[in-house]
């Protein structure tokens, strides 16, 4: 039975079109989920704008019925950020998909929302360019989710994450208007900056139709080792010290011993399985400095004993030794039927304590957790294998990702490095921000969005959850 | 809107039928498997396509779930949405999670296909093909030998002539013409059962022929065998195996595909061979699945026997490359330069039986040819069985993308491991690039053709 009044659906079906609008079952269906285990919830129509008049009049009549939207790119979000909790209508960003301008002269791109991250890279690297930021899953995902989720990657130590290269958005507030923010200007003060408050806002504050990114010259080279282990402090030691050292690697991934061993089963890499940790360090630039920084890496590592220090000879090799990281994922996900990947952060120099503490809370819940992660920019992602179907063993994964979120805020860090609060996390939002932080925030909200129509039920929990008590000693 | 947390697997009756049939199919911790992280979607081609979720594995693996929990009835759209997938596979090796989708969308249609009311002369088609034909050597035999005297006897040219073709759809009027001479002679037919190798044998393997395959492409199967004697192998081909059952298991009829797998376990069991060789990726790539296909047999002997087959079904060009003798191959064209060439992969073939080094690496040995890769090579051209007679229109818009990247290699000869890709890559040539002069052939043939002799 649609929920809605035949009214307001062909209201919204003379603006799209028939095929672009849907009640269907199967349509409802396929936008209820999205990347988060164990969530669905099903909307109540789905609708595919082209251009933002369309997303403009769309957001008019849902804001006369008071009609809450989900905006959706392809919801590979990890948060629960595309699930429609409340109903209403997902609109899927995907037919706005193009290119508007590349800029070689401002070193600027404008692109529409709904292109996939992956294919946008690929345009600006035909041109000779370079876009940074590369979340893992920039094969799926879209530029306007990773604006919306301020997407990190691999390079983000050096290059920062997507909000470093927002310079400018189109977007259409609750009511139907249309801002516009920021430009292809690298210097602007005028009032507050509200291009850096939409990115990460998580749909909440306005959808997104348009972004003009900044663009950079490519590195000339690259150079990729791996480093080994046998002490945890050793490698999260290194990690500091390379930073204080003054070098600023393209990457540095950290992959703990539970991680190691999975990831060797599954790939067969021969992996050190006997390593507590191991890095994987990547340099770029000039052909020289390259060298000089992958040498002072190596001497570094050696000298914070790693066991063994490999550089790759050829790009080959290089790429062998990133599988070892890239399978980490997948290799985990083949584990136990639910992969539940989290996102703690913490200052870089706490990264050892913070992995030592994963595992003994993983201990006192007896849950698998296993911890890879951008250790350059302290950025963990503790993943629990578990089972979905087994509701004891969730209740105590929950539990143990609640005193990981506590542990990692007692360390200075975050609930969450890149993957958004959304549905998940918002019961522990109050914790990292506090209560007058909550407030300011909920006032920005009801600033762009009074009637509470954008994402509702997203990064504002009904009520925050208490924080868990850790037993010491 | 409540949130729905159904994770196990649902203990009701459901009204709709076809809803329960497909709750007791489904494989249910596949359907939980599934994380819905959205890695196979750039994968699929009909996703890619049409850009909606619905038309991605990950969207059809929902569908299932959400018929299979009670969430939704499993109506018209549900039933078009399944049979809109290519079975292609590509979804599996991009998937982090390992989960099976071939054996998802297998058991779907399965249970589709139990409650289907065909009309009266589908069902009888159906029935006719799918039990009467394909399965039957003799029938197969007698449907080649019709088809030649149509194809030979004037038939073809007084059917094309007479206008009576126009009756047909379009699409299957394109495919008409694009068939290949059949015959009612056979491999075995042409060679016998036993073709010795040349110089010292390796192994002995056993050729597996196909049904389709020995009526159509019986040159093919000829060409496979001489092939693999020059590599080194002694080949038998067992008289009693039968059709290997694909087409059934893609379109619902599991029952039939075990019977017929049971058979061919069988008559290769009993040729006692090193390995069994397949030379069409969509057959092969069943072969090497029997063991899950009879997975769930009372009898254990039998699920052993079928675990002994799976793991000795071998690509022909993996096991010339792999394990033989590499023959030398040269092209003797006599025109200046080399002789460009390319490969479109059979997704079967890829994604299944994982074999996409091979058939490159000989292509790359023959001298005189300069091997170019396509564009999206690995991507379904629309053929997948017998869909581009079932869904023509996303069949056909696969196959204008396909033709766009073959033009652009400016390949003289376009090769292929699986009939139906061959004819479907030759209907595209004809369709979409008449005017390259590009041929398409089957990579068997191709390389028979250009067999040096070991000079002895
Ligand atoms: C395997 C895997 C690996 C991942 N790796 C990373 C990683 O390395 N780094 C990282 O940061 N993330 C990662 N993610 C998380 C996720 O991919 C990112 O958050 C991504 O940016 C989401 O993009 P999307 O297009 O799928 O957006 P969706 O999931 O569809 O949406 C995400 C959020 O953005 C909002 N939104 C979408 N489009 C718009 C718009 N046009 N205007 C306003 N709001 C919009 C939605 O409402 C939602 O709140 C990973 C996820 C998976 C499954
Ligand atoms: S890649 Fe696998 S786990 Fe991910 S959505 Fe597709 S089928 Fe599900
Ligand atoms: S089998 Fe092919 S068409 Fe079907 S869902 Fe998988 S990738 Fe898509």
């Amino acid at each position: 039975m649609p929920k809605l009044k035949p009214e307001l659906s062909q209201q919204l079906r003379s603006i799209v079109g028939d095929a672009y609008y849907r009640e269907d079952r199967e349509a409802l269906v396929a936008h209820s989920y999205d990347g988060t285990p164990m969530l669905q919830s099903l909307p109540d129509g789905v609708i595919y704008p082209s251009s933002t008049a369309e997303v403009s009049a769309i957001m008019k009549v849902l804001h006369a019925h008071r009609v809450p939207l989900v905006s959706r790119g392809s919801g590979s979000n990890l948060c629960g950020g595309t699930v429609p909790v409340e109903g209403g209508i997902v609109m899927v960003m995907h037919r706005m998909n193009r290119i508007l301008e590349i800029d070689e002269e401002n070193l600027t791109a404008t692109v529409q929302p709904g292109i996939i991250t992956a294919d946008y890279i690929a345009e600006i690297e035909a041109r000779g360019l370079f876009y940074p930021p590369d979340p893992s899953s920039m094969k799926i995902s879209t530029i306007g989710g990773n604006i919306a989720e301020c997407s990190g990657g691999l390079r983000g130590l050096k290059y920062g994450t997507t909000k470093d290269y927002v310079i400018g958005l189109e977007a259409v507030l609750a009511d139907g208007s249309v801002i516009r923010t920021g430009g292809k200007l690298m210097k602007d003060v005028a009032g507050y900056d509200l291009t850096k408050l939409l990115v990460g806002s998580e749909g909440t504050l306005a959808i997104i139709t348009e972004a003009t990114l900044k663009l950079i010259p490519p590195p000339k080279t690259k150079k990729t080792m791996l480093a080994m282990y046998r002490d945890l402090y050793g490698a999260a030691r290194t990690v500091s010290r390379i930073i204080e050292a003054r070098i600023i690697p393209a990457t540095l991934e950290f992959m703990d011993n539970p991680t190691i061993r999975v990831v060797d089963d599954y790939a067969k890499l021969g992996l050190p399985r006997d390593m507590e940790a191991i890095l994987l360090i990547e340099q770029d630039g000039d052909p020289e400095s390259v060298e000089r920084d992958i040498a002072r890496i190596q001497g570094i590592c050696e000298a914070e004993r790693a066991d063994r220090v490999e550089v790759a000879e050829s790009r080959e090799e290089a790429e062998r030794l990133l599988t070892a990281r890239r399978s980490a994922f997948t290799a985990l996900a083949r584990l136990r039927p639910t992969t539940i990947l989290e996102d703690a952060t913490v200052p870089r120099s706490r990264i050892a304590d913070m992995v030592l503490r994963i595992n003994e809370i993983a201990r006192k819940y007896n849950v698998t957790i296993a911890t890879f992660g951008h250790a350059g920019d302290g950025n963990l992602h503790p993943t629990a294998t578990t089972d979905a179907r087994d509701a004891e063993e969730i209740h105590r994964v929950e539990e143990a990702f609640a005193e990981i979120f506590e542990a990692s805020i007692e360390l200075g860090g975050t609930i969450t490095g890149e993957h958004g609060v959304g549905l998940v996390k918002a019961p522990y939002l109050a914790w990292k921000v506090g209560e007058p932080g909550i407030e300011v925030m909920k006032g920005i909200k009801a600033a762009f969005d009074p009637h509470n129509l954008l994402n509702p039920g997203k990064i504002f929990a009904k009520q925050t959850k208490k924080r868990v008590v850790i037993q010491h000693g | 809107m409540a949130e729905i947390n159904i994770r196990r697997k649902p203990n009701i009756q459901h009204a709709n039928p076809l809803a329960q049939t497909l709750l007791n199919k489904l494989d249910y911790d596949q359907l939980t498997n599934c994380m819905r992280c959205g890695f196979c979607l750039p994968a699929c081609p009909t996703f890619r396509e049409t850009g909606i979720e619905p038309e991605s594995p990950r969207g059809r693996i929902a569908l299932m779930k959400a018929v299979a929990d009670g969430l939704m009835d499993p109506d018209q759209a549900f039933q078009d949405q399944m049979n809109h997938c290519l079975g292609c596979r590509a979804c599996e090796p991009a998937c982090p999670a390992d989960v099976k989708y071939g054996a998802l969308i297998e058991q779907t249609r399965d249970a589709i296909e139990a409650h289907a009311e065909h009309r009266a002369p589908v069902a009888g088609l159906r029935k006719l093909m799918f039990r009467g034909v394909f399965p039957k050597r003799a029938s197969l035999k007698l449907l080649g030998g019709s088809m030649a005297l149509y194809q030979k006897s004037g038939l073809r040219k007084l059917a094309r002539g007479s206008g009576i073709m126009k009756l047909l759809p379009e699409h299957l009027r394109e495919m008409e013409r694009i068939l290949p001479d059949a015959t009612s002679k056979g491999v075995v037919e042409r060679l016998g059962s036993f073709y010795p190798a040349k110089g010292e044998p390796i192994a002995k393997v056993a050729l597996f022929r196909g049904c389709i395959m020995d009526v159509m492409f019986a040159g093919t199967n000829v060409n496979t065998v001489k092939l693999l004697s020059e590599a080194g192998f002694d080949v038998v081909i067992p008289e009693s195996q039968a059709c290997c059952g694909a087409l059934h298991a893609h379109s619902g009829e599991l029952a039939e595909a075990r019977s017929l797998a049971k058979n061919n376990i069988a008559a290769f069991r009993e040729a006692g061979v090193s390995y069994i060789v397949s030379n069409a990726g969509g057959c092969g790539a069943l072969l090497v699945e029997y063991d899950h296909l009879l997975q769930e047999e009372r009898d254990e002997r039998l699920r052993e026997d079928a675990r002994w087959f799976a793991s000795r079904v071998i690509d022909v060009s993996s096991l010339i490359m792999e394990r033989g003798r590499v023959p030398r191959f040269t092209e003797g064209s006599g025109e200046a330069g080399a002789i460009a060439i390319t490969y479109q992969d059979s997704c079967h073939l890829r994604n299944v039986m994982k074999s996409s080094d091979a058939p490159r690496k000989l292509l790359r040995s023959v001298e005189g040819a300069a091997y170019t890769e396509m564009k999206e090579a690995d991507r379904c051209c629309g053929s997948a069985g017998i869909y581009n007679v079932t869904q023509p229109e996303m069949a056909g818009q696969l196959l204008k993308h396909k033709m766009e990247h073959a033009s652009a290699t400016q390949a003289r000869y376009m090769l292929t491991s699986n009939p139906g890709c061959l004819l479907q890559m030759k209907l595209g040539i004809q369709k979409h690039a008449p005017e390259t002069h590009m041929e398409a052939l089957h990579i068997v043939d191709y390389l028979h053709e250009r067999l040096q002799p070991a000079s002895t």
